[in-house]
């Protein structure tokens, strides 16, 4: 009895094990389910390259072209504030800080990324959109800049707690090394320990980069949500994230519209998985 | 020799000076929404419903909305997860399929929040017909928090030492019963830590209940797991962007309530895993 038993929950161990391989693919046959029909309507081409959104006008027009644009500059845009600022945040809580302000900084950085994006979203709308209004003389503050800062926000604590856990786990000796050819701290730094993590740095880079992709109503809060491409940084975007979470709402279940905006979550989704593979890769090279 | 120290120097000030860049402004965030936020909460605005087109009254309705939905999602993600995580702590060998499955959670966790939404949309609310309902925003968040759980549950067994698991094999335990009583009772701190993580990121998110629960304005408490329900950052979000002219204050205290509630539980979260990092003996 008490073998059966055992056998029994070591099978149910063994499926559950199993679990999220099961909902990766049911995440991806669900979205291809829905989103490939809008291939009857429009080609693959015309879908990823067309320069208009006009999914409700008669015919609709269903090119994501704009919304790419809208993602990429305001990606981007995270990517150049958050990357430098947070691996030299990484560097300091890895190397600098004295141990007890490492703990606290350590707190801040977790503080920071367990605030809900829509509760960011919010302070951005009240504070930094009127800024950037104001500084750069705007009719509305709502743009890719404003949708670029408070991105940036959402990707550093990813940055910093993986690049200061490739850091820190940089076998000791390299550092006693060259400590004892007479290396100052700061060049043992970037001529020793930054290149012997650099595979960590770029996987924690690309994370982050992949949570700001990602990243949904922050961005719809923010950015103004016109779905035209950008000519600069301080117009409205909108991205793929924002249409699919402010149209899906009005979007009829079965219409061309709503098999587009599933079409556009397996892009989505190919891009994460894309960016998680290939940083995953960094992250065990060493191994 | 000089100039090296001299460039030790400006290059450790820039390092500070970054460290500050992120920690002044998330100081600065919380401490307006709690400034902000305190002359909104009072007993009322806690224990009431919305009014006038949510621009009076309270939250009520949202809070157990969010209470509702997260520990329906802890519900569904606890068991699986923990049985998942034990899966590649006890048994799993180094193979093809762990590193398969150890890449699909990778993946899990950086599918982002509106995809999980469209994709509870697709199999929760339409095909398997539950309709926009607390069970199908419930799954929809515990397969996003499924991740969460199982990463960190699966840690906090592989830190329990292997000669526990070894001496209570060599007294005849099976390998069950090993798991069951050693290994999982020393665990417990770690794996109650990324529950508690899971629910303060469940109770965050507002894509994923978008199109699978959330309801724009519902001043009555949901009777059934089929009912819809208000959440408290759906709510947040509708009040900031859909309804003109709601006052500042309703708008402050609903975020500071939010905030408040996921920073309570990483703060558990924290103070459980420090106290177990200086009680461990081994």
């Amino acid at each position: 009895m008490r073998k059966f038993k055992e056998f029994f929950i070591e099978k149910l161990i063994f499926i559950c094990g199993l679990a999220s391989i099961f909902f990766v693919v049911l995440i991806f046959l669900f979205l291809s389910k829905e989103g490939l029909t809008v291939f009857k309507y429009v080609s693959p081409a015309n879908f990823i390259l067309g320069k208009s959104w006009y999914p409700i006008s008669e015919p609709a027009q269903l090119g994501i072209l704009p919304l790419i644009c809208g993602s990429l500059i305001v990606t981007l845009g995270a990517a150049i504030i958050s990357i430098p600022i947070g691996i030299a945040c990484a560097i300091y809580i890895a190397e600098i800080a004295p141990a007890k302000i490492k703990e606290v900084l350590k707190a801040g950085i977790e503080l920071l990324a367990a605030i809900p994006s829509v509760v960011l979203g919010f302070i951005g709308m009240v504070t930094l959109v009127p800024w950037v209004k104001t500084i750069f003389h705007l009719p509305t503050g709502l743009t890719a800049l404003s949708g670029s800062i408070i991105l940036a926000f959402m990707a550093m604590p990813t940055i910093v707690s993986i690049a200061e856990d490739s850091l820190y786990s940089v076998p000791k000796s390299y550092k006693e090394g060259a400590f004892a050819l007479g290396a100052t701290h700061w060049q043992t730094i970037y001529r020793v320990l930054l290149p012997a993590a650099s595979s960590g740095i770029v996987a924690a880079v690309m994370l982050g980069i992949g949570r700001v992709i990602g990243e949904t109503m922050a961005v719809m809060m923010i950015t103004g949500n016109a779905a035209v491409i950008p000519q600069s940084i301080l117009v409205p975007v909108r991205t793929l994230t924002a249409t699919i979470a402010a149209e899906m709402g009005e979007a009829v279940v079965g219409s061309e519209h709503y098999f587009a905006l599933f079409a556009i979550g397996i892009v989505l989704f190919v891009i994460s998985f894309i960016i998680n593979v290939t940083a995953d890769l960094f992250l065990h090279k060493r191994h | 020799m000089r100039n090296t120290q001299r460039s030790q120097k400006i290059a450790f000030f820039f390092l500070f000076l970054a460290t500050l860049l992120i920690v002044v402004p998330v100081g600065l965030i919380v401490a307006i929404i709690i400034q902000k936020g305190i002359p909104a909460i009072n007993w009322q605005f806690l224990s009431d419903i919305p009014r006038q087109g949510m621009r009076a009254g309270g939250i009520f309705p949202a809070i157990i909305g969010t209470f509702y939905l997260v520990f329906g999602a802890i519900f569904f993600a606890l068991p699986i997860g923990l049985l998942a995580a034990i899966y590649l702590s006890e048994y799993a060998k180094d193979n093809l399929l762990n590193r398969i499955i150890k890449l699909a959670i990778v993946n899990l966790a950086g599918v982002p929040s509106v995809v999980y939404g469209l994709f509870g949309l697709a199999l929760f609310v339409i095909f398997l017909k539950f309709g926009a309902s607390i069970l199908s925003g419930s799954l929809t968040l515990g397969i996003m928090i499924l991740p969460i759980i199982i990463t960190t549950s699966r840690e906090a067994l592989e830190s329990v030492p292997q000669s526990f698991r070894e001496v209570s094999l060599s007294l005849g335990a099976s390998k069950w019963q090993t798991i069951r009583h050693i290994v999982l009772p020393n665990a417990i701190p770690g794996i109650l830590t990324g529950t508690i993580l899971g629910l303060g990121r469940a109770a965050g998110e507002t894509a994923p209940i978008l199109f699978t629960v959330a309801a724009f304005y519902l001043p009555r408490l949901p009777k059934s797991i089929f009912d819809q329900a208000m959440a408290l950052p759906y709510h947040l979000y509708v009040i900031s962007t859909q309804v003109p002219n709601v006052d500042e204050k309703v708008r402050y205290g609903t975020a500071l309530v939010l905030l408040s509630l996921v920073l309570f539980m990483n703060l558990v979260a924290i103070i459980i895993r420090y106290n177990f990092r200086k009680k461990k003996k081994w």
